[in-house]
């Protein structure tokens, strides 16, 4: 019996640049169903940090309610976390950011907690661009509460009990891009090359950085019939483009040919390669990612890969014109400044 | 690369690197569970089916296995194997033992062997073919069975009162002993005689001596080879030696040497090698104990003369060399300088030992080469007469207990194949068993957790009682609850991970929840190489195994690297199909009454 992992690593394991081997960058054992998908992205998230070097207490991992939002305890023990009410995690991601811009915030949530209960927090974090990345785990269906339909289940998509479920499923990637967020991506748990460079260019990207990730649930949604089964997604799935994370200072090695290779650069200077791109499909372009989404939709394919980004994205401080500076830093001369810049002000106003 | 047959037995037998290591393939893993169940008995009996001298080896053995135990690879120190084995022996209920084991008188198969020789290949020969009712005939020149074991393993490594219980063990079966009885002759007290078959296990009985050192005569009397100074002291025939000693050789003979020399007066007492301290041939832990006790070891010295004043043995001089190694060879080298005198009232020469068959007569059939050892075919141990067979240091020179043991098993079954009319070659498969240890929902029924213990130290009695006493034991063995947490570490790398690749959903649930990154499932290749480089660690141990699934539906396989498993389930709790399976792999090596008969 255990629930306990040995405390032993391959004795040949990488540093990276920070000298953290990998397992610096774990959480706890996982105490979900065995062969989740969340866990495949909770691997992905840890894979991702390990190689950006990022310096885990220089994160902050947010969560809702469900099965998707335990998964922070399975990743980046030494990190900050926050466990919020059902669907309020977009609110408290957002007072963290204001207060401490200086952090990077990764988001967790799943279907119910962002397209049912969280839906109006979802909207609207979107909309005011705030600096993070928002993972959705979506499995299409509740499956802390043994499985019922979830709003992202798809129209005629049959559970694990026979039933079909009735009603048209919201597609939070189009929902995203609709809105204007200025990073969406959709990958699946089980393509970890396409979803690690998806996520360490979310976590780069200055603003709301999203990726709806189909994850199944093996235990209530992993049967015939259900368009979130391991064996479906991998039947249909394609993608916009293969996509590589090439960290700034870094060397594009590989050459690919004309037409079918772009580079998007980011704001800090890392690079998106993208190659074998879809035709007809632009990055960098709202509308034709919208027209990428709908037309593989009617082909009943599941579209993964990057779907549309704006480089030049302007984060919520940057709208609001805060202070530079974290809250947490600024001190007592920086808040009260004295009395002769209240003057400077005053006489401003006069 | 082409899926693992894991049908072979031999693909997961290696996997169980310790019982690999061991040449009679003790199942090492299965008696360490024993022990932490607090099962000693069974233990022993698990020990004693296959090395013969749990006692013994439990204190004495060269542990081939240590080297090779797989938590080695992934901690500081590997599993006490050798010391947890004397756990076991010293705890197992000996009556509960003696009922366990074959009981005489058996029925007589008419057959007669000779066994040459009482150390540990012919008892083992004598054990394995007792119960099958042969009439064994067993002569040795000491007064009591057990060869180089009795006469050359100190007792404060040895107590007598545990060799003589294992070999009695064997000699209860019904041997007919011969002891005080030296064979002169092979031809006319053994071939002319009406013995069926005849096993040699003579040992490797001549010390090397350096004859042509100058003043070696003059000092003749007290310059002494180290094995016949041992035997003579395990007799009682010598009871002191001077207070200055040198012992020259750096193998385990020249440790027992040494440090039995401290016991019988000798207060200055150094060891003298020619070779660098690292490459001597005495396994660490007996030379950290002749440290323990006092005693130097002056390495890089080359002897060259002994000093001898008036008839009276002074010291030795030496000359200092250094290692040189060139195209991998090595050379030692004068460094210059004065030579080195070292004092000393008696020198022990210990620097190796060989075969010696003047008692075999040259006419018999029996093959010798130009070193003249005999030719012994390296599978069924038969020599060129096919009446005689050879086993232990006897056949290829000087090993240790366990290697003769495992020769002695095998000698066994060529012997009672060729008493049988049945081709030496024709060997049954050894016995094997795979059976799945889960019992529910995280849940084996074996301790799949992983201990983070460090190796624990076996206590010493006080040097002030050991080194006044020559008979009294140095190590006390583990207590039973030390024992119980050494076993604890053990990995239990006999429990296989075993993969289905029809039941794989490729969830990946596997490959992320592996504390030690074992498993990958890629794209396949051609060579080896390339796909231990494309690993998501490299397998960069080429002595262990990649165990390669077949096609996937998404065409990449399964890979797993048996390195550095931890063989702590987590691979098989993870998986939601059962693709992954933790299941016990049983492998015992044929012996005269183990084996499989292909059906």
């Amino acid at each position: 019996m255990s629930y306990v992992r040995p405390t032993f690593r391959h004795p040949e394991l990488p540093k990276n640049k920070l000298g953290y081997t990998i397992d610096y960058y774990e959480g706890s054992l996982s105490t979900l169903c065995a062969g989740c998908g969340h866990d495949s992205i909770s691997a992905g998230v840890i894979q991702a940090c390990y190689e950006m070097n990022i310096e885990p207490h220089r994160l902050a991992k947010l969560s809702g309610i469900g099965c998707s939002s335990k998964t922070p305890a399975y990743f980046l023990s030494n990190s900050h976390g926050f466990n919020s009410v059902h669907g309020r995690m977009p609110s408290v991601a957002t007072g963290a950011n204001m207060a401490n811009r200086d952090l990077i915030y990764l988001g967790v949530s799943g279907d119910g907690d962002t397209a049912s209960i969280g839906m109006g927090q979802f909207v609207h974090v979107i909309r005011r661009n705030l600096n993070m990345l928002y993972i959705v785990m979506n499995n299409g269906c509740y499956g802390l509460t043994k499985g019922q339909d979830s709003a992202t289940a798809d129209e005629g998509s049959k559970n694990k009990t026979g039933q079909v479920n009735l009603f048209e499923s919201i597609d939070l990637a189009s929902l995203a891009i609709e809105l204007g967020a200025t990073f969406v991506a959709q990958s699946f748990s089980g393509d970890k090359t396409q979803l690690i460079p998806l996520i360490k260019a979310g976590l780069k990207h200055p603003g709301f950085a999203f990726i709806n990730v189909i994850s199944p649930c093996v235990t209530f949604n992993n049967n015939v019939g259900s368009t979130k089964s391991y064996d479906f997604v991998r039947e249909h799935i394609e993608a916009t483009a293969t996509v590589d994370f090439v960290p700034q200072m870094q060397e594009i090695s590989v050459e690919y040919g004309k037409g079918s290779h772009k580079q998007v650069k980011m704001h800090d200077g890392s690079i998106l390669d993208l190659h074998k791109l879809s035709e007809d499909w632009d990055p960098l372009s709202r509308q034709s990612a919208m027209n990428a989404v709908l037309n593989a939709k009617t082909k009943n394919e599941i579209l993964t890969g990057l779907l549309y980004v704006n480089p030049d994205s302007q984060d919520l401080h940057h709208l609001l014109q805060t202070s530079d500076k974290p809250l947490n830093t600024l001190k007592k001369s920086d808040l009260c400044p004295g009395s002769k810049a209240l003057e400077e002000i005053n006489a401003g106003l006069r | 690369m082409k899926p693992t047959n894991i049908k072979d037995p031999e693909y997961f037998h290696k996997v169980v690197d310790c019982q690999y290591a061991c040449p009679a393939h003790t199942p090492v893993p299965e008696y360490i569970r024993l022990i932490a169940a607090g099962d000693y008995t069974g233990a022993y009996m698990i020990n004693w089916d296959s090395n013969v001298f749990p006692g013994v080896l439990g204190r004495t053995c060269d542990r081939p296995c240590e080297p090779a135990c797989r938590r080695g690879r992934v901690d500081e120190e590997p599993v006490a194997i050798c010391r947890l084995k004397r756990v076991a022996a010293d705890n197992a209920d000996k009556d509960d033992v003696k009922n366990l084991m074959p009981k005489g008188p058996f029925k007589s198969n008419g057959k007669k062997v000779a066994l040459i020789g009482g150390g540990p290949a012919s008892l083992t020969v004598a054990r394995d073919l007792a119960p099958l009712g042969y009439e064994l005939h067993l002569f040795d020149e000491q007064k009591k069975g057990g060869g180089f074991m009795r006469s050359q393993i100190p007792s404060f490594r040895l107590p007598e009162t545990v060799l003589d219980q294992e070999v009695n063990y064997i000699l209860d079966l019904g041997i007919h002993s011969h002891f005080n009885h030296y064979v002169k002759s092979m031809k006319d007290e053994v071939l002319s005689k009406d013995y069926d078959a005849v096993f040699v296990g003579t040992g490797a009985p001549r010390g090397r001596d350096l004859p042509d050192l100058p003043g070696r005569k003059e000092g003749a009397a007290n310059i002494h080879l180290g094995i016949n100074w041992l035997a003579s002291v395990a007799f009682e025939h010598t009871t002191k030696v001077g207070k200055k000693v040198i012992v020259l050789g750096g193998g385990n003979t020249a440790m027992d040497c040494c440090r039995t020399a401290r016991r019988l007066g000798g207060t200055q007492v150094k060891v003298v090698v020619r070779s660098p301290f690292a490459e001597m041939k005495a396994s660490p832990w007996e030379k950290e104990d002749a440290a323990h006790e006092d005693i130097p070891i002056i390495d890089n010295h080359v002897p060259k003369t002994f000093v001898v004043e008036n008839g009276v043995l002074k010291g030795m001089t030496f000359e200092k060399v250094t290692a040189v190694y060139e195209g991998g060879k090595r050379k030692l080298v004068p460094v210059g300088g004065d030579d080195v005198f070292i004092e000393a009232d008696d020198v022990l020469i210990a620097v190796g030992q060989e075969n010696s068959f003047p008692w075999i007569e040259r006419d018999l059939g029996i093959e010798f080469d130009k070193w003249e050892m005999p030719t012994v075919n390296e599978k069924t141990f038969v020599s060129t007469n096919p009446k005689v067979f050879f086993g232990g240091d006897a056949a290829w020179g000087p090993k240790n207990v366990i290697t003769a043991v495992a020769h002695g098993h095998q000698a066994a079954v060529s012997i009672n194949n060729f008493c049988n009319g049945i081709d030496l070659n024709k060997r049954l498969d050894p016995m094997v068993n795979l059976v799945s240890q889960k019992m529910g929902i995280h849940e084996w029924s074996y301790d799949s957790e992983v201990a983070s213990d460090e190796r624990y130290v076996v206590p010493q009695a006080d040097k002030k009682v050991t080194l006044s006493n020559r008979k009294k034991e140095v190590e006390l063995g583990f207590d039973r609850l030390t024992g119980f947490k050494e076993a604890e570490r053990c990995l239990n790398c006999d429990v296989q991970t075993v993969f289905t690749e029809t039941k794989c959903i490729e969830c990946d649930a596997c490959m992320d929840v592996c504390p030690t990154a074992c498993i990958t499932f890629t794209e396949n290749a051609e060579e080896e190489n390339d796909l231990r480089s494309k690993l998501k660690m490299p397998a960069t141990n080429k002595t262990q195994d990649l165990y390669v699934s077949d096609v996937l539906p998404t065409k990449r396989v399964m890979i797993k690297d048996e390195n550095v498993c931890l063989h702590c389930g987590l691979c098989a709790e993870r998986c939601p199909t059962a693709a992954w399976d933790m299941q016990k792999f049983f492998y015992n090596v044929t012996k005269t009454h183990t084996g499989c008969q292909k059906s």
